[in-house]
């Protein structure tokens, strides 16, 4: 049979395609069934259920009181970060010093203010006029009634920043100990003194290992921030119980405060992607294109087929 | 008789209860080219981090262009040097490493460019300028402004090289420079260091490199154990080793 002799010598130039029958999985497309029944039902109920209040949703999402909670939940969450951040930059440095009581010492506030709950904290520095009715830097005149200092927004961002710091020195810790020995026995040959190699060598790729777990603890300071609400500052969560206190649509309003908060943390999600890439520079041979260049690389290509000329694009693109 | 560029007296050095130096003593004139050999554990590298204060020494003397490393002398008291001052001095003492352990965030130009920038307060503009003339002397004029993962090897080993020339060092520390790369690429470095040795640069080499260190060394030294065994010319060491410990590493390493 000639025909037979040709498939056969043929077959390992030019391998016929598979087409085998596929392995059934009828789990999958029972799962998949109840969860589209559980969401359709939920969907449903949220939609139609009259309690959820939607047309109250839209009336206090952009109310002024609310978009004023939003701004102080940002500037409480940008200002603790910062005071965290820098904390945790000196303590982990302090930790990591050859003088053994700077090392207990930054040891003694991360077991402190790590052991503690934050809400106890918040409350501790609310009442801290309690404890020192007048504040003194030691000098004459410098002095102020503590009540008048401490405000609760004083209270709630020393609370916030001061625990911040013992979370990040660790943070910190971790990624200077990440770097290389090597990397700071080169700074140090070419004669580069303490503070020069950990600025210009070591911190920079400690980042990599700093960054993520930072962009973690932004988001959960968004969060966390709404515990101040218990001494009254007014961020997103105390703006909205003061409404639902006046009005008690209690629901819409928690909805109105979870979409702000789900919304922020969505933005700093994308902030967080971009600093990551920027800080993995040099650690691997080509950057992964962000979701951006994917999308225009994939219309650029779609758009015009066959065309090869791409070239000039795609390298301005790398850079 | 000028000052010698490297003199080493009687160096200890211990790790706890381990002594790794016991009393070292040689000495390396300017312009010379000295290959310190060894089987390993031998205290060649840890001798060597001694000579820019990497590692301080518990005894002896050791001195670097008439000067004392890590120390000043005032009578007969020794004090140790400010933090500030022990880094001037490892300005002028150029390091090469095993792992070439560039800056991995800069581009190769960057890594040059650091120290005379940093360090020295050189101008941005004229430091780029003699970064790319010094990495167009090793050879990687098209490699100026890639980063490190970018480079193989033998690449990344000639940017470290040209890194420590950018600080216009008197001598020159290479730490088994070639002990960490493919057999294909050790050509290329040691023909920079080949070529640095003729530009008069006073160097100390450790290396496994024989036939390196037979033709572009003036001296040889051979340690084992924390001492000097036997040195001199390379040619006779390697021809005629005297002490029994150097024929039976030779005999290995031929």
């Amino acid at each position: 049979m000639p025909p037979a002799e040709t498939a056969a010598a043929s077959a390992p130039e030019n391998p016929e395609e598979i087409r085998a029958v596929p392995v059934r999985h009828p789990g999958r497309w029972v799962a998949a069934a109840i969860i589209v029944v559980i969401a359709v039902a939920l969907a449903r109920s949220v939609a139609t259920n009259p309690r959820f209040q939607w047309g109250v949703v839209g009336d206090y999402l952009f109310a002024a009181p609310v978009e004023d909670g939003v701004l102080k939940t940002l500037e409480l969450t940008f200002l603790a970060m910062v005071i965290g951040i820098v904390l945790g930059i000196l303590l982990a440095l302090m930790r990591l010093s050859a003088n053994p009581l700077v090392s207990w010492a930054s040891w003694l506030y991360i077991w402190l203010f790590r052991g503690t709950p934050v809400l106890v904290q918040i409350l501790f520095w609310y009442n801290v006029a309690a404890v020192y009715p007048k504040i003194t830097l030691g000098l004459p005149f410098l002095h102020a009634n503590a009540n008048d200092l401490i405000t609760p927004f004083m209270a709630g961002l020393l609370a916030l920043g001061l625990n911040e710091g013992a979370y990040m020195s660790e943070i910190v810790r971790a990624g200077i100990i990440s770097v290389d020995e090597g990397q700071s026995e080169a700074a140090q040959a070419l004669g580069m003194s303490r503070l020069q190699t950990m600025r210009r060598v070591v911190l920079p790729q400690a980042m990599r290992v700093i960054v993520p777990p930072t962009g973690n603890e932004t988001i959960s300071m968004l969060k966390t921030s709404s515990l101040v609400s218990v001494i009254t500052v007014p961020e997103l969560l105390f703006s909205v119980q003061q409404v639902y206190s006046r009005t008690y649509q209690t629901i819409p309003l928690l909805i109105v405060a979870s979409i702000w908060y789900l919304a922020m943390t969505s933005v700093l999600s994308v902030g967080q992607y971009y600093l990551e890439r920027r800080f993995g520079r040099g650690s691997s041979r080509n950057l992964p294109e962000t979701p951006l260049q994917k999308l225009r690389r994939v219309v650029l290509t779609t758009r015009r087929q066959p065309a090869v000329v791409e070239a000039p694009e795609a390298s301005e693109e790398r850079r | 008789m000028s000052t010698p560029m490297l003199q080493a007296e009687g160096v200890h050095k211990r790790f706890g209860d381990n002594e790794v130096l016991k009393g070292i003593t040689l000495r390396v004139e300017p312009k010379e080219v000295m290959c310190l050999l060894g089987p390993s554990g031998s205290g060649k590298s840890t001798f060597l981090r001694c000579i820019n204060h990497l590692e301080s020494i518990d005894g002896g003397r050791l001195s670097v262009d008439g000067e004392l490393v890590g120390y000043r002398q005032h009578g007969d008291k020794i004090y140790e040097l400010r933090e500030s001052e022990v880094a001037r001095k490892r300005a002028e003492i150029g390091m090469v490493f095993q792992r070439f352990n560039l800056f991995p965030h800069m581009t190769a130009a960057g890594n040059v460019m650091e120290a005379p920038v940093h360090v020295k307060g050189t101008d941005r503009r004229a430091a780029r300028a003699e970064a790319e003339r010094l990495l167009t002397r090793v050879g990687l004029a098209d490699k100026i402004d890639a980063y490190p993962a970018q480079l193989s090897g033998g690449q990344q080993q000639r940017v470290a090289i040209a890194r420590a020339l950018a600080m216009e060092p008197k001598l020159m520390l290479f730490d088994e420079p070639t002990s960490a790369l493919d057999p294909e690429l050790v050509g290329e470095v040691l023909e920079v260091m080949r070529q640095l040795a003729e530009s008069g640069m006073t160097m100390v080499v450790v290396t496994h490199e024989i036939g390196f260190a037979r033709e572009v060394g003036d001296t040889a030294v051979f340690m084992d154990g924390g001492v000097v065994v036997e040195s001199g010319p390379p040619k006779e060491v390697f021809a005629n080793p005297k002490h029994t410990r150097t024929q039976a590493f030779l005999s290995k390493v031929l």
